[in-house]
Order: structure tokens, then C-alpha cells, then sequence
């Protein structure tokens, strides 16, 4: 099998389900010849040409605006917004229209749409390439969100999102675009929108994560087992809708739950996952739960190492479970 | 009047004159049946919207976005679109539905948000039907033109003729939504005709708070196609600058910017109250060019009508509507746990939970 990178992986799932549907189209800035900023649609325009990977003008509204309509028309579009932080511009389309579409037309239309956006730091981007929006949209009815950590599930949530009857925010980690590599089987797979994926298995401490922060808690998690402390991992990948058994059933197994995210802590998705295992589980706790997050500030410029969450930062809320 | 693109415009291209005489050279090619359908469609939704008006102040139908004084902009503009034309309107375009079709039976079960709503009662004031080729208004204006543009790129991708047709007022054309979705459209040559009606008024905010422009037409300018500027309370002109904009964008011409200057004779909704920013005396001389009395002008003058079939037609109009009112007001609401429909093809578990919760509470 071969082994590719996480922008490898979305590159193929396009290029595959191009192949497979025509219906599918790939639209943004500088996904044509260019193949993506971060080169996700390289190959694309060459095979498939302009009529199918549009380069558009500088509109985010527009972009995701426009493929609403061939949404409704009846295409599988997929939409890219160069980096997360400008999906601001087309926010009020997501989420005022492309969200809405199945409610307000009482289920005649729909809008089956991808808006895929890298996102979060780490790239020394500056507080305009590095941050981290996914609970905007989590909080908003009709549209599913999705964050993929490997490249195995890039591909298939990518798939999965692009089949999906209803519009999915795709967010991509682009600080592992490259340097995660790992085995992608060729041809069609897909994984399921709103599952999780265990990563390690544990039984003291479970830190709940998704995106780029999955491998600062494995690096966390091997430290502490070399102090004796057994943590379990669980990525969830599918943010809305979560995976809220297995949150659970790590709960009940650890008792010591940590949500770990690079967005920022105040009303996070940190903040649902808290709730909702507070609200369920409360008597399987042996500690608070904690989170670890992205400080409430605009994403620094320096010093962004120290503002990201990290294997110490983690490593110490890890203790502060055990010892409580 | 010569219909001319803006930048050689001297005045909004018209063809019925107040009077109801005719600039015969540029007369539309309609039948006599057609010109009495389109006058029938105007009637018809004027005397609804006053309907709905009063069903509104007797707290019998929710909020209204009135049309009277938009007929002739709406109802002139939607009988040039073909069965597969789609229309994208805004929230006060009950005119454009009945001149495409639509029973007044289903938009008055939607203004009753009763079991027959087509939108489940998940929305006010808007309308639409796939079987029309209708797509609901998002209600924050303008929101809906990039959504046209884009379903046009998709009919021209496919090799459809389908144009999509995109209704929105002059309140619109200063959001963002406008510019980019015009320029969207200019780019790819978009088979879509933006038909703007200026009706002067955005609320209580009059059309100089909207743009420095005299036109809304001349805009078209700057995104590379033609605009042109219409009478819009002349229903004849109205036609055919639309007939000529959809046969355009249908030969793959690309897109065409139409702004069909009108009045809102009445309020915003139902909701506001015009006696608070504008004069009595504005509304009066704007009634004069009632777009209703000149297309009657018009027909009588050239005998195709007469003020008895005028009495007998507004008399059936009226008979109908009140039946089709009773219908509808006598058929079941929605279920409460109609709430939870529409939000995703299949519910998701929080959503299952939630709606488990809510039931314990009905």
C-alpha cells in the first residue's frame, strides 16, 4: 500500500471521485493551474479541465454562495477557501443559506456541498493563517463538520463528505499536510462521518482531540506511560455530529477526561464535550475535566509554540488528573 | 422609448404611457390571450396581497411583504421564463408565483402554515416549490444572487438552456452578495438575467441611501454586460426587456442586469409603518402610475377589454380567494414535532435525543 501524505490523500479522494462522478467539481482560488495553495488539487485542471476545477475570482461569499447553487442544481461541488481564516466572508452564506436550505425549503431542496479550508497554526502563519473557526459552525444546525488526522481518513471522510446529502465544513490540519504520512489504500473506501477512531488505547487518563493536536497527545501519552501513566487517545474526527459513545465509554473507562484543541478555550468545542460528559457521566469521574486549548487571544505570530497546546502542556494536565 | 444598455440610456425604456396609448414600434409579440393572462396575474395577486394584508391584521396569517405597485415588474417579467427556466427570488414576489403558476391554494397554505405548507412552516414570507423551479428566498437580503449565478454556471456545465432568473430590490444591490455574484457572473458568462426592482425604498431608507448612481442599470457596466433600465410599472416593457435578457443568456450571451424602477406603494411587511419616513402626497403620485390602471388603459383602448369584464374578473378573483382562504384556514396545523424535519436527510442522535426531550413537553 502506498504510503502518502494527508494533502496527497485529499488530492487523491478528488481526483477519484472526479473520475467516478462528473457531478463532482472543484471550485476556489488558485485551484486550477496553480493546484492549490498547498497544492491539494495539483493534477486536477490538467486532467479535468476548467469547466470541472474552476478558478474563481477573490469572493469567498460568492464561492461558497455559487456552489449552493450548483448544489441545488444538482452537481456535487467542491468548494476550497485558500485558509479557515477567510471562510468569514462566506459565513453568512454558510451559515444563513447553505445551512438552512433543506429547512427552509421543507426538505425540497438540499444542499450536498463540501467547503474544505485549512486550518489551524503552527505554520508561522500569522493571526490570519492559523486559526482555528470549527466551533462557529458546530453551532450551527444543517451543516456537519469534519477534521481528519491521517491521511487514511482524509481520504475517506473526504469521500464520505462529498457523497453526504448535506453540506460538510471540511477543515484540514495544514501543519500536517506534509509531515504525516501514512498508508492509503488506492480506489474507493470511505469512513463514516460522526465516528471516532481510537488512537491508543489507555486506562488512566483519556485525552478527547482531533486535528493536528491527535499527535502532541500521542507524544504526551508515550511520556507519561513512561512515568506510569496509562492514557488513552481518542480522535474524533467528526465533530458535528460527535461521536458521543465513545466519548462515554472512554469516560467510563478512565474517569479522567482532557479535551485537547488548538481553538480557543471560551465556548470551544472543548465546552460541548465538558458539558456533555459532565451532564451524562458525572459519576464516572475521578478528576475535573480539563482543557487544554489555544489561549483567548488573536493567534499570536511569536511565539506560536507557546500559545498551541504541546506534549508539556498536556503532560501536566495529565498529572494534575492522576493527582487530584 | 428605444430599450437601450445603460451609458447611451436617457430614460427608463417604457412602452405603455400613462394615457395606455402604445409605442407601437416597440410592442411585444403577445396574443391577445396571453396580454389578458398577464393582466388576469396582476389582478389576481393584487387583490391576495390585500387579502393577506387583512388576514395579517386580524392575526390570521403571520408577517406579509406586500407587492401592490410591483405587478407589473414581477408579473411582466416571469411570463417571459420557459417551464425550464428557474426562478430565485426575494421575499415579496408573490406576483412572479402566480404568473408561473403556482394555485394561490398553496401559497395561502403556506401563509397559514398549515399540513399542506410546502415549507413546513420552517419559514415566513417565502415561498418555493421545485415542482415551479422555485428556490425559497434566504431572508437576509441579496443572499440568494450568488446561489443563482451558480446554478446557472451549473446548467451551462451540464449544456442545459436553463436560465435562472434572480429577483432582489434596491436594498440589495449594496451588500456584497450583489457585487460578487455580478462579478461571478460576468467572469463566466453565466446564463442569468439580475432583475432588480427598484422600488425605491429599503424599509424606510429611500434609494439615494443605497447608491451615488442615478441607476442601479449602469452598474452592469463595470462587470462587462449590459444593463438596462425599465419602466417597471409598465408591464409591457418589463416583458420584453426580460424576454430579450433570457433569450440572451439562453443563446450563451451571458448575463444581463435589469432594473425595473417601481414604487412599493404599501409598507415593508406588515410590520412597518411608511407615514413614519415618507409623504402621503409621494405614495398619491405614485398611485397615479399604478401599473394595475395603465395596463387596463391600454387593453381597453385597443378594445381587447372592457370596465364590465374588468367587474366581472375582479368579482370571480375575489370568490376564489375567499374559498381557496377557507380551505386553507379549515385544513390541520402542523404537528409540533414538525420542528425537527429538514435538518439533515437523516437525524443525527443528538437531534433524535432533543426531539425525545421535546415530546414529553407536547
Amino acid at each position: 500500500m502506498a504510503v502518502i501524505s494527508l494533502a496527497q490523500a485529499i488530492n487523491q479522494a478528488l481526483r477519484e471521485e472526479m473520475r467516478r462522478d462528473d457531478r463532482v467539481i472543484v471550485m476556489g482560488e488558485d485551484v486550477g493551474r496553480r493546484g492549490g495553495v498547498f497544492l491539494c488539487t495539483e493534477g486536477l485542471y490538467e486532467e479535468f479541465g476548467p469547466d470541472r476545477v474552476i478558478d474563481t475570482p477573490l469572493a469567498e461569499s460568492a464561492i461558497v454562495g455559487v456552489a449552493l447553487g450548483m448544489a441545488i442544481y444538482g452537481l456535487r461541488p467542491v468548494a476550497e477557501i485558500q485558509f479557515a481564516d477567510f471562510i468569514y466572508g462566506g459565513f453568512d452564506q454558510i451559515v444563513s443559506n447553505i445551512a438552512k436550505i433543506r429547512y427552509r425549503s421543507g426538505g425540497q431542496f438540499s444542499a450536498p456541498l463540501v467547503i474544505r479550508a485549512p486550518y489551524g497554526g503552527g505554520v508561522k502563519g500569522g493571526l490570519h493563517h492559523s486559526q482555528s473557526p470549527e466551533a462557529y459552525f458546530i453551532h450551527t444546525a444543517g451543516l456537519k463538520v469534519v477534521i481528519p488526522s491521517t491521511p487514511y481518513d482524509a481520504k475517506g471522510l473526504l469521500i464520505s463528505a462529498i457523497r453526504d446529502e448535506d453540506p460538510v465544513i471540511f477543515f484540514e490540519p495544514k501543519r500536517i499536510y506534509r509531515s504525516v504520512k501514512g498508508e492509503v489504500p488506492e480506489g474507493d473506501y470511505t469512513v463514516p462521518i460522526g465516528v471516532s477512531r481510537l488512537v491508543r488505547e489507555g486506562s488512566d487518563v483519556s485525552l478527547i482531540t482531533y486535528g493536528a493536536m491527535v499527535y502532541e497527545c500521542e507524544a504526551a501519552a508515550e511520556k507519561a506511560e513512561k512515568e506510569g501513566i496509562s492514557v488513552e487517545v481518542l480522535d474524533l474526527r467528526s465533530l458535528l455530529p460527535f461521536d458521543g459513545e465513545a466519548i462515554i465509554k472512554t469516560v467510563r473507562k478512565t474517569g479522567r477526561p482532557i479535551i485537547v484543541h488548538e481553538a480557543p478555550k471560551i465556548c470551544g468545542f472543548g465546552a460541548e464535550i465538558a458539558a456533555f460528559i459532565a451532564e451524562r457521566e458525572i459519576l464516572s469521574l475521578q478528576s475535573p475535566i480539563i482543557r487544554v486549548a489555544g489561549y483567548d487571544t488573536p493567534f499570536p505570530l511569536v511565539h506560536e509554540h507557546l500559545y498551541l497546546p504541546n506534549e508539556r502542556r498536556i503532560l501536566d494536565a495529565i498529572k494534575r488528573a492522576v493527582s487530584f | 422609448m428605444q430599450m437601450s444598455i445603460v451609458g447611451c440610456v436617457m430614460g427608463a425604456f417604457q412602452i405603455i404611457s400613462l394615457d395606455g396609448s402604445a409605442d407601437e414600434e416597440h410592442l411585444p409579440e403577445l396574443s391577445t390571450s396571453q396580454m389578458l393572462k398577464m393582466y388576469r396575474d396582476m389582478v389576481l395577486a393584487r387583490r391576495l396581497d390585500s387579502w393577506l394584508m387583512r388576514l395579517q391584521r386580524m392575526g390570521r396569517v403571520a408577517i406579509h411583504a406586500p407587492s401592490e405597485g410591483q405587478e407589473a415588474a414581477m408579473v411582466g417579467s416571469a411570463h417571459t421564463l420557459e417551464s425550464e427556466d428557474w426562478v430565485f427570488p426575494s421575499y415579496r414576489e408573490i406576483p412572479v408565483y402566480i404568473a408561473r403558476g403556482v394555485p394561490i391554494s398553496e401559497i395561502l397554505n403556506r401563509q397559514f402554515c398549515n399540513e399542506e405548507d410546502p415549507l413546513h412552516g420552517h419559514d415566513m414570507a417565502v415561498y418555493g416549490s421545485r415542482r415551479h423551479k422555485i428556490v425559497p428566498a434566504p431572508v437576509p437580503v441579496g443572499m440568494q444572487i450568488p446561489t443563482a449565478v451558480g446554478f446557472a454556471m451549473a446548467a451551462k456545465y451540464r449544456g442545459e438552456k436553463a436560465v435562472a432568473i434572480t429577483y432582489f430590490g434596491d436594498g440589495a444591490t449594496s451588500k456584497g452578495d450583489f457585487h460578487e455574484a455580478l462579478n461571478f457572473a460576468g467572469v463566466f458568462k453565466a446564463p442569468v438575467v439580475f432583475f432588480c426592482q427598484n422600488n425605491q425604498y429599503a424599509i424606510s431608507c429611500p434609494f439615494s441611501r443605497q447608491t451615488a448612481t442615478k441607476t442601479i442599470a449602469e452598474k452592469a457596466v463595470a462587470y462587462g454586460f449590459e444593463g438596462v433600465w425599465v419602466d417597471g410599472n409598465d408591464v409591457l416593457a418589463c416583458y420584453s426587456a426580460t424576454k430579450r435578457a433570457i433569450e440572451k443568456a439562453r443563446r450563451g450571451e451571458g448575463p444581463t442586469l435589469i432594473e425595473a424602477f417601481t414604487y412599493r406603494l404599501g409598507p415593508h411587511t406588515t410590520a412597518d409603518d411608511p407615514s413614519r419616513y415618507r409623504e402621503h402626497a409621494e405614495v398619491e403620485k405614485w398611485r397615479e402610475r399604478d401599473p394595475i390602471a395603465r395596463f387596463k388603459r391600454f387593453l381597453i383602448r385597443r378594445g381587447l377589454w372592457s370596465e364590465e369584464d374588468d367587474a366581472k374578473l375582479h368579482e370571480e378573483i375575489e370568490e376564489d380567494i375567499k374559498l381557496e382562504i377557507e380551505k386553507a384556514e379549515r385544513k390541520r396545523p402542523l404537528k409540533p414535532d414538525v420542528i425537527f424535519a429538514d435538518v439533515y436527510e437523516s437525524e443525527p442522535w443528538h437531534l433524535a435525543e432533543e426531539r425525545d426531550e421535546f415530546s414529553r413537553f407536547i
